[in-house]
This record gives C-alpha cells, sequence and structure tokens, in this order.
C-alpha cells in the first residue's frame, strides 16, 4: 500500500519537472524577444537590460532553467508585468475564489448526479431513467459558457432573482479570514453577507456543475446497474429486507467506488471549466485571472499560474488515485 | 472446371461488420449518425444553402429579430447581429469550421497518438518511459489549460487552435493503442511473424493496429464532439478563430453586449453547438456499445 503511495509521488516529480519545463520553454519559442514580450513594446530600453539582468536572458537557455528553478524553490513564481505584484501573491488571494467555486459546483454535481443516478438505475428503461439519461447526454454536450449566459439572461436579466456577476454586493461588509466567503460569513455570523455570497454563487455553480453533474449521474447509473445484478442483493431481498435499505445500504455502498473516482476526477475538469464560467461571471478566481493575463500577454502571470494550476491539479489526481487504492485494494496489487 | 461462386454465409461476416449491424437497432445511435450526416451536409454544402454572404455587412439591417417576432421578416429568418450580418448564414458556414476544427485535430491526435502508443508498447523498455512521462505532462494540464497556454504564446488563431487542441488529445488514442499493443505483444502470432522476419512496422500495422480498432473508433467519435466544444470555447475566449470568421463560439462572445436587446444572437449558436456534439455524443455511445463493452463507463 505504502509501496503504491511512494511509487506515484516518485512518478509525479519528473511530470511537474516537465510541466516546468514545458512552461518555461513556452517562453522561448514563442516569437520575439522574451524581453519585449514580458514588458511590452513600449518598454525603454533601461528597463529592458534590466530585465535581461534579472532573468538572465542573455544566458544560455540551460543557465536560464536553472535560475528558474532557483527561484521556484524559494517560492518565487514571477511578478506581474502590470502592477509589479508578486504573481504568488495573487495566487493565494484568489485561488480561495476558485476552490470556493469549484466545491460549491462539486457538491451540487455530487448530490443530484448521485439521487438521479439511483432513482436510474432503480428505475430503469421507465420515463425518468430515458428522460435523465437524455438530460445527462444533453448536459454533456452542452457548451457551458453559453449555459451561463443562458442562465444569466434567465435569472438576472428577465427574473431579476440572483445577481449577475461578483462574489459579493456592493455595500456588503464582510470580514475576510480565510478568504471563503461563505466560511468568513458563518464564522462572523453576518447573516446578510452569508445570504448574499451564497445567492452570487448559485448561478455560477450550477453551470459550473452542469457536466460533472451529468457525468456522475451515468457513471451512478451504470455501477448501480452493475451491482444490483449481483447474486448477494438477491439474497439480501430474499431474506426480506426492504428495497430502501438493499438499495442504500448494500447497493450503494459498492456502486459508490467507481464514482468516487470519476468525483475526484471532475475536481481536476471543473477547475479547468472554472476559466470560463469564471469570465462570465466575474468570478475573481485563478480563472478569470488567467484569462486577463492571456488577454493582456501577461506572460509572467502566465507562466507562474500554469505551473500552480498544473501542480495542483496533479496532485488532486494522484490524492484521488490513493484514495482509490483505499477503497479498493485490489488495484493496489498491480 | 468452373469456379462456383461461394456461397454467400454469414457466418464469413467480418465480425466487426456484424457489431455495426447491430448498431443500426440502437435508436439514439441512429439518431446521433442522422444528426451528424446533416451537420456535414451543411457544413460541405454551405455556400448553396446559405440565403447571405455571412460576412456581409449591412448597416441598414442591424439587430433585426428572427421571423417570428413581430419585427422579423423572412429575409433574415433567424435575425442579424449588430453589423446587420445574418445569423442563419452565420451558422450554416461556423458549421464548416467547426467541423474543419473536429477533423483536423482529432486527425492530428489520432496520427501521432496511434504512432506514439504503438512505439511504446511494441519496443517498451526506456522509449516506452519516456513517451509515458510526455503523456503525463499533457494530461498534468486541467480541461482547457493546455491549449489556452499554447494559443497564448503562439498567437491567437485558428490554426493554433486546432494544433493545441490535437496536442491535448494524444494521450487517449496514445493509451488505447499501446494498451492493445502490450496485450497482442504476448500473443503467438507476433512471435511467429517475428520469427519469419516480418518488419517490425509491418507487424504493428497490419496485425496488432486491427485489433484495436474499435476502440478508437469509439475515442475518434467522442473527441470530435469534444473538440468542437473545446474549439467553440476557445473562440469565446477570442483565442481560436478570429472575427470574422463565423465560429460558433466567436459569435456567443460577441453577442455578450446584446444580451438583452437582442438574444437570439447568443442563442441560436448555442442551440447549434448543442446540437452538433450531442449528434457526435449520441453516436459515440453506440459505437461503445456496440464495439467495445471493456470502455463502458
Amino acid at each position: 500500500m505504502l509501496a503504491y503511495i511512494i511509487r506515484r509521488i516518485f512518478i509525479l516529480i519528473p511530470t511537474l519537472l516537465g510541466v516546468s519545463i514545458l512552461v518555461f520553454v513556452m517562453l522561448h519559442l514563442t516569437p520575439g524577444d522574451p524581453a519585449v514580450l514580458l514588458l511590452g513594446e513600449r518598454a525603454t530600453e533601461e528597463t529592458l537590460v534590466e530585465l535581461r539582468e534579472h532573468l538572465g536572458l542573455n544566458e544560455p537557455l540551460y543557465v536560464q532553467y536553472g535560475m528558474f528553478m532557483k527561484r521556484l524553490m524559494k517560492g518565487d513564481l514571477g511578478e506581474t508585468i502590470w502592477t509589479r505584484q508578486k504573481v504568488w501573491t495573487e495566487v493565494k488571494q484568489r485561488f480561495p475564489a476558485t476552490i470556493e467555486l469549484t466545491v460549491v459546483a462539486l457538491c451540487i454535481a455530487c448530490f443530484f448526479g448521485i439521487i438521479f443516478g439511483i432513482i436510474s438505475a432503480t428505475k430503469q428503461y421507465s420515463i425518468f431513467d430515458y428522460v435523465s439519461m437524455v438530460g445527462a447526454l444533453a448536459g454533456v454536450s452542452m457548451p457551458i459558457f453559453w449555459l451561463g449566459l443562458i442562465f444569466m439572461l434567465i435569472f438576472s436579466l428577465n427574473l431579476g432573482w440572483l445577481p449577475i456577476s461578483g462574489r459579493l454586493s456592493v455595500g456588503i461588509d464582510l470580514e475576510i479570514i480565510t478568504n471563503f466567503y461563505i466560511l468568513d460569513a458563518v464564522l462572523t455570523r453576518n447573516w446578510a453577507a452569508l445570504k448574499d455570497a451564497v445567492w452570487h454563487i448559485i448561478m455560477p455553480a450550477v453551470t459550473l456543475s452542469t457536466i460533472p453533474m451529468a457525468i456522475v449521474a451515468r457513471m451512478t447509473r451504470s455501477a448501480m446497474l452493475d451491482v444490483l445484478r449481483q447474486d448477494y442483493i438477491k439474497t439480501a431481498k430474499a431474506k426480506g429486507l426492504s428495497n430502501f435499505t438493499v438499495t442504500f445500504k448494500h447497493a450503494l455502498r459498492n456502486a459508490l467506488i467507481p464514482v468516487v473516482t470519476t468525483v475526484g476526477l471532475q475536481f481536476g475538469v471543473a477547475l479547468g471549466g472554472a476559466i470560463l464560467t469564471e469570465t462570465i461571471f466575474a468570478w475573481p478566481g485563478v480563472g478569470k485571472w488567467m484569462y486577463d493575463a492571456v488577454m493582456q500577454r501577461d506572460y509572467m502571470v502566465i507562466q507562474g499560474g500554469t505551473l500552480f494550476i498544473a501542480a495542483v491539479f496533479v496532485v488532486i489526481n494522484l490524492c484521488v488515485d490513493v484514495l482509490y487504492a483505499i477503497i479498493n485494494p485490489r488495484i493496489s496489487v498491480q | 472446371m468452373t469456379k462456383e461462386k461461394a456461397q454467400k454465409n454469414p457466418f464469413d461476416r467480418h465480425p466487426m461488420l456484424e457489431q455495426l449491424s447491430q448498431l443500426w437497432r440502437n435508436k439514439t445511435a441512429v439518431v446521433g449518425l442522422v444528426i451528424i450526416t446533416v451537420f456535414m451536409l451543411t457544413a460541405i454544402f454551405a455556400p448553396l444553402l446559405s440565403p447571405h454572404d455571412p460576412l456581409e455587412v449591412s448597416l441598414y439591417d442591424q439587430i433585426k429579430p428572427p421571423v417570428w417576432h413581430e419585427k422579423g421578416t423572412w429575409k433574415n429568418i433567424l435575425g442579424t447581429d449588430d453589423l446587420g450580418r445574418d445569423t442563419l448564414s452565420r451558422i450554416i458556414f461556423g458549421a464548416r469550421v467547426s467541423l474543419a476544427v473536429a477533423v483536423i485535430s482529432v486527425g492530428i491526435a489520432f496520427v501521432f497518438g496511434v504512432l506514439l502508443g504503438s512505439i511504446s508498447g511494441y519496443y517498451k523498455g526506456g522509449i516506452d518511459s519516456i513517451i509515458m512521462r510526455i503523456m503525463d505532462i499533457i494530461l498534468a494540464f486541467p480541461y482547457l489549460l493546455l491549449a489556452i497556454v499554447v494559443v497564448a504564446y503562439l498567437g491567437p488563431s485558428l490554426e493554433n487552435a486546432m494544433m493545441a487542441i490535437g496536442i491535448t488529445y494524444i494521450p487517449r488514442f496514445a493509451r488505447i493503442v499501446r494498451g492493445s499493443v502490450l496485450e497482442e505483444c504476448e500473443k503467438d502470432y507476433v512471435m511467429a511473424a517475428r520469427s519469419i522476419g516480418a518488419k517490425n512496422w509491418r507487424i504493428i500495422f497490419l496485425a496488432i493496429l486491427p485489433n484495436c480498432m474499435g476502440p478508437l473508433i469509439v475515442q475518434t467519435t467522442l473527441s470530435m464532439a469534444s473538440a468542437i466544444l473545446d474549439a467553440a470555447a476557445l473562440s469565446f475566449l477570442g483565442l481560436g478563430a478570429q472575427p470574422p470568421t463565423p465560429e460558433w463560439g466567436g459569435m456567443i462572445a460577441m453577442s455578450r453586449g446584446l444580451i438583452l436587446r437582442a438574444s437570439w444572437v447568443m442563442t441560436f449558436p448555442g442551440i447549434a453547438i448543442l446540437l452538433a456534439v450531442l449528434g457526435f455524443n449520441l453516436l459515440g455511445d453506440g459505437l461503445r456499445d456496440a464495439l467495445d463493452p471493456r470502455l463502458r463507463d
């Protein structure tokens, strides 16, 4: 078991190294002088020279990469060109927003996905089954940026029920402790802010949850169908246990094993999909920040942000794999 | 002596044809096939089907509603955008762009994926590790991030977007082929072929690859669905097709400012994306059930 985990961590290191090389090399593959790319066309000659000194752009590539890695070890992801703020500071500030959105979206996705999956499986071939599976397929086929805009059109602009964008309305005072607004509101017992924060997160979270929900529903249905065919289910029913007990206590526990992996993988997908959702709803997270950086050609941010997101993603996948190995001991033997 | 024509024996049919004929019974897959055919025909015959020139700006006809509104006319069935361009024409030509992206990016991924996967599985050892690490690096980027980064560095254009998406899909194909090659290499016929002195590439392409055709076809279909979605997402972010090229995602992006006044400019391209992707997903699901039960969720 432990050997499996250590082996997986060992594979992690060259992967992350590879990612860093890729990200580093991209800057030099871009046509144009890297210093000019980083500072813009109108930078003065002095600032260009200063940057070249600082980043060692005149040195051979492997020396530059060494300097890059050394800075990375110290936690220096670079500075944004526009505000000269440290990339790491901005990441720390924005990451909680993305996590909050992703976690809420995944909770919604799991809750409804698993329920729909269970009902579809227990009532296979019924109208509910058919409708929910077609719905799931449609959910997976829908562009989420479009879905978000449609929600915005219906619920914000036409019906006025939900706020259009942002995390909190102007005028609401909230003491920031963890930068997770919902958590902070609960911790400071600021109920007005809690309602406001929840109201703001509903649309982006539901939009982001669409694809994971569809995938979880299909996965749950197929896993439940597999389990319900097993002999021990027939035994349980023959013993006289109620349908409820059979479904939830016996079948679900085994069916949930592959579902857990799927949910874990969806975390990564949701993290990537957050770029689109955050851009539409002006959610101040890492996704929107990366998008702005790409628009402004802020290559330092693109570099640092990409490294950070990729690292988080790889670590999450590792945790999911380890979790799956713990739940399903047959895997770790391989 | 006359040669008698061999009796048509149904048991002599190629097993894949047998499986594919079962596909016909899967109604959702057939629906998917129909949708895809409509999509492809629309893309191919776009100039004939489109009522107007998609790039033609007409400042007298700005933001006209679809024909079922009181102010709509039959001249612009689905209305016009803020530059007076006909929405229906742009959607029809947008099908061309989407089809091109799907075919080219999945084509890139297929060719490189199959190549890398076969080399990796057949020669094993060091080269296998290297190739698998490269795949891991590509997979280390969530969803769109790699494509966004590649396009950000190389410049926003449809070609770069196609290449970036193609690169992102390579691991999917490589893994399928590698697994299949590893499995087949253990079998006797491969050893027999080697002992005769058959060249390696011959063994790979003629003997081993046909065995993983099923999963490859399924993956191709499903990847085309994702490619259309990803290309639309990139264009929405301004990183794919550049204006004035009509691309469904780009059309949605441009319509954000009109969301209240002219919601139809935003709605119809989205429906087009939904239908096209749904078609490929339906067919892909059906193919998966027919050709490769192992790949089921």
